[in-house]
């Protein structure tokens, strides 16, 4: 009491003092408000932390709830994963690339898939034209994947894959070269974004409706939980909300309702929560708020490990941990003076690291005007790189704890997540909320708010609505896809269906076409008709027939 | 001149890129500028985007592609353009355009490209400078 009075004091004195000061000189804003439209105040004392209860709302790390680490060594232990998301054109470039990579000191691999693939077309269907092999690697069948992993011991490496709606395809695939290759599952690590729900909002890579996607999500966590151990089975992303345009608060709350939604989903199809909880993991967005950043990702594991515990029952440890990755904002960047890109992922990359991140993707420089090309990449490596090696700020956990003011922020995006949370619930959950057009509109009227801001100067954007040049020398050697890599794919295919057992191939398809009409989980008929080699585009149509497309009402 | 009736514009995603962001955004400044917009959402084809145009008699197209597929898809919407002897809409694109593909663009008959950093101010007035219906 004696203290809070002393402060108090001190406080008052402060406030006199602040009073002559801006008289003479005002600030420089009227009000500072972040983009979550948190008020930030002059400076921060114990004051703002009233009530602040170190054990419940901290821990140490590696403790409940998890607030400081999931782990409570940290990157006293080991590093982040460095894991650059790459794929363009054919399994061959993409293995390049990947090769390349590992070579530079990349820890793990992250593959981008083309649109065509993305979406469960095969590269010679009519919508393919023009997509493929552009943002990602075409992949029609096992024969690309084996090429895309050629040369690379799928138990020495943890591999992400951004694969949504065809995600059962394109794991059972993954399954098939190990085999191949003579590795047990058991081995294998790594993750499938496998994240339907933030589709329809943000990214737009559905098949499905909503509801009918959710059981082949389920299926993959029932396949792996047996199967695949060490799998993480779905990224939970805000990465794509907040590229959209949300705030850091919509970020963590529409990813931790729709994490919510993936729980009930899996438990309404009879499994226990701490069987699949553990591999649940998350994907977020590092922006340029640098504290907002930091303590975004620490409001969403204490938010995590709150629900799975008291919403959820779940009694062991490893179910409440929200594990992470990362990726520096790409909308953050600017096709203006690119060089000036490299330090903005630097600070998105250092918030990332201060906020505990398990992985990270640094964006290139040149991200704004192409794919990146290897110097670009090279870079941003590099820069992950000098982050963990130079800077110190990797030897002691969670540095920034106890600071009042990354303290009150951590709070107050807890707290304004878990009311959008609330809101969502009486919507009847995100599945519902989506349906309703409410997640796109929140995302929405933010992306506006934002671009307003930028044009009307209320937000400075260095080098593009600031600090101008007028002759800009454009970036040389940008990444150039190689267009007849359509071509090889739809010639690739024309071979395949003329070697492969075509008997077999139907065989597989109409044993799947049954599995998906009844209950049974999809991955075994799946893997099958992969193995017999049925290209992705005619698994996915088997599915179509059964389940349906899902056709987005325009707001 | 523009009391009468007001300008309508069909903002289009041809292909399969899901990134929406930027057309939203566009769709708002125009709105918010007196417009009629119609927005298609995603993964249009050039032929429904075309047909689109005609039916609701649109003055403008404004396409949005991330995707590095705007050298097959918006070279197709003016080939099916002229195809129906359309000549009197002005048609724009946006998203991930690499420069070196900007005369190839214009050369279709891409009235402009707008790439990333685009004040929204720009595109209406250059809308209203560049109508071709009166």
């Amino acid at each position: 009491m004696d203290d809070k009075q002393k402060l108090a004091d001190l406080k008052a004195k402060y406030d006199a003092a602040v009073d002559k000061v801006l008289k003479k000189m005002p600030e420089r804003k009227a009000e500072f408000v972040n983009t979550s439209g948190i008020p930030v105040a002059r400076v921060y004392t114990p004051l703002d932390l009233e009530g602040f209860d170190y054990a419940a709302q901290l821990g140490l790390p590696g403790q409940y709830p998890f607030t400081r680490a999931v782990q409570p060594t940290a990157y006293r232990g080991r590093f982040w994963t460095m894991r650059q998301y790459a794929g363009f054109g054919s399994a061959e470039e993409t293995n390049e690339r990947y090769h390349f990579l590992l070579k530079s000191g990349q820890t793990g691999l992250s593959v981008a898939f083309d649109l065509p693939t993305q979406i469960g077309y095969d590269s010679d269907h009519e919508l393919a034209r023009g997509e493929v092999g552009k943002v990602g690697v075409a992949i029609d069948s096992l024969w690309d994947m084996e090429r895309l992993f050629a040369g690379i011991p799928l138990d020495q490496v943890s591999t992400s894959m951004t694969i949504n709606s065809p995600c059962a395809i394109i794991l059972a695939m993954y399954l098939a070269v190990a085999e191949k290759q003579g590795i047990g599952f058991d081995k294998l690590r790594g993750t499938v974004q496998n994240d339907i729900l933030k589709e329809y909002p943000a990214r737009g890579t559905y098949i499905f409706g909503p509801r009918k996607s959710m059981r082949l999500i389920t299926n993959i966590f029932e396949y792996c939980t047996q199967n695949v151990p060490q799998w993480n089975t779905i990224s939970i992303s805000g990465y794509h909300i907040r590229e959209a345009g949300s705030t850091a608060v919509q970020e963590v709350a529409f990813t931790l309702a729709n994490g919510i939604a993936y729980v009930e989903a899996a438990l309404a199809a009879g499994m226990k929560v701490d069987e699949f909880g553990p591999r649940l993991s998350f994907f977020f967005n590092s922006h340029l708020d640098f504290f907002e950043e930091i303590a975004k990702f620490r409001a969403a594991r204490r938010l995590w490990a709150k629900i799975m515990k008291e919403r959820f029952g779940s009694t062991d440890v490893r179910s409440q941990m929200l594990r992470f990755h990362t990726q520096t904002a790409g909308c953050s960047l600017t096709a203006q003076q690119p060089l000036n890109n490299i330090m903005r992922t630097a600070f998105e990359a250092l918030a990332a690291v201060l906020g505990g991140t398990q992985s990270l993707h640094t964006n290139s420089f040149d991200e704004a005007l192409a794919l990146p090309s290897e110097l670009a990449v090279q870079v941003a490596l590099r820069t992950q790189q000098v982050i963990a090696h130079e800077t110190a700020v990797c030897d002691t956990v969670d540095p920034l704890a106890g600071c009042y003011y990354v303290e009150y922020l951590t709070d107050e995006i807890e707290k304004r997540a878990q009311d959008y949370i609330d809101q969502i619930d009486r919507m009847g959950g995100a599945v519902a909320a989506i349906e309703k057009g409410f997640i796109q509109k929140e995302i929405g009227d933010s992306a506006y708010r934002y671009q307003r801001e930028i044009e009307k100067n209320e937000r400075i954007v260095v080098g593009l609505n600031k600090f101008q040049v007028k002759e800009e020398e454009k970036p040389k050697d940008l990444l150039k896809v190689d267009p007849t890599v359509g071509d090889r794919q739809v010639a690739r295919l024309k071979e395949l269906k003329g070697s492969r057992d075509n008997a077999a191939v139907a065989q597989a398809l109409a044993e799947l076409k049954t599995a998906a009409e009844g209950t049974d989980n999809l991955m075994p008929p799946i893997l099958k008709a992969v193995q017999c080699l049925a290209t992705l585009g005619e698994i996915c149509d088997t599915l179509r027939a059964v389940f349906g497309e899902y056709e987005m009402a325009v707001m | 001149m523009q009391e009468s009736r007001k300008i309508r514009v069909l903002a289009a995603k041809p292909g399969l890129d899901g990134h929406d962001r930027g057309i939203k955004v566009i769709c708002a400044a125009l709105r918010d500028a007196g417009m009629e917009v119609i927005y298609t959402g995603l993964r249009q084809t050039p032929e429904q985007i075309v047909n689109a145009a005609v039916q609701e008699d649109v003055d403008v197209i404004a396409m949005s592609c991330l995707s590095g597929a705007h050298t097959y898809l918006f070279p197709r919407v003016m080939e099916l353009l002229r195809d129906k002897k359309i000549d009197d809409i002005l048609v724009m694109g946006g998203g991930i355009i690499p420069e070196e593909d900007g005369p190839a663009m214009k050369g279709a008959g891409i009235a402009a490209i707008f790439t990333p950093g685009t004040d929204t101010g720009d595109i209406v007035s250059f809308i209203r400078d560049n109508l071709k219906k009166n």
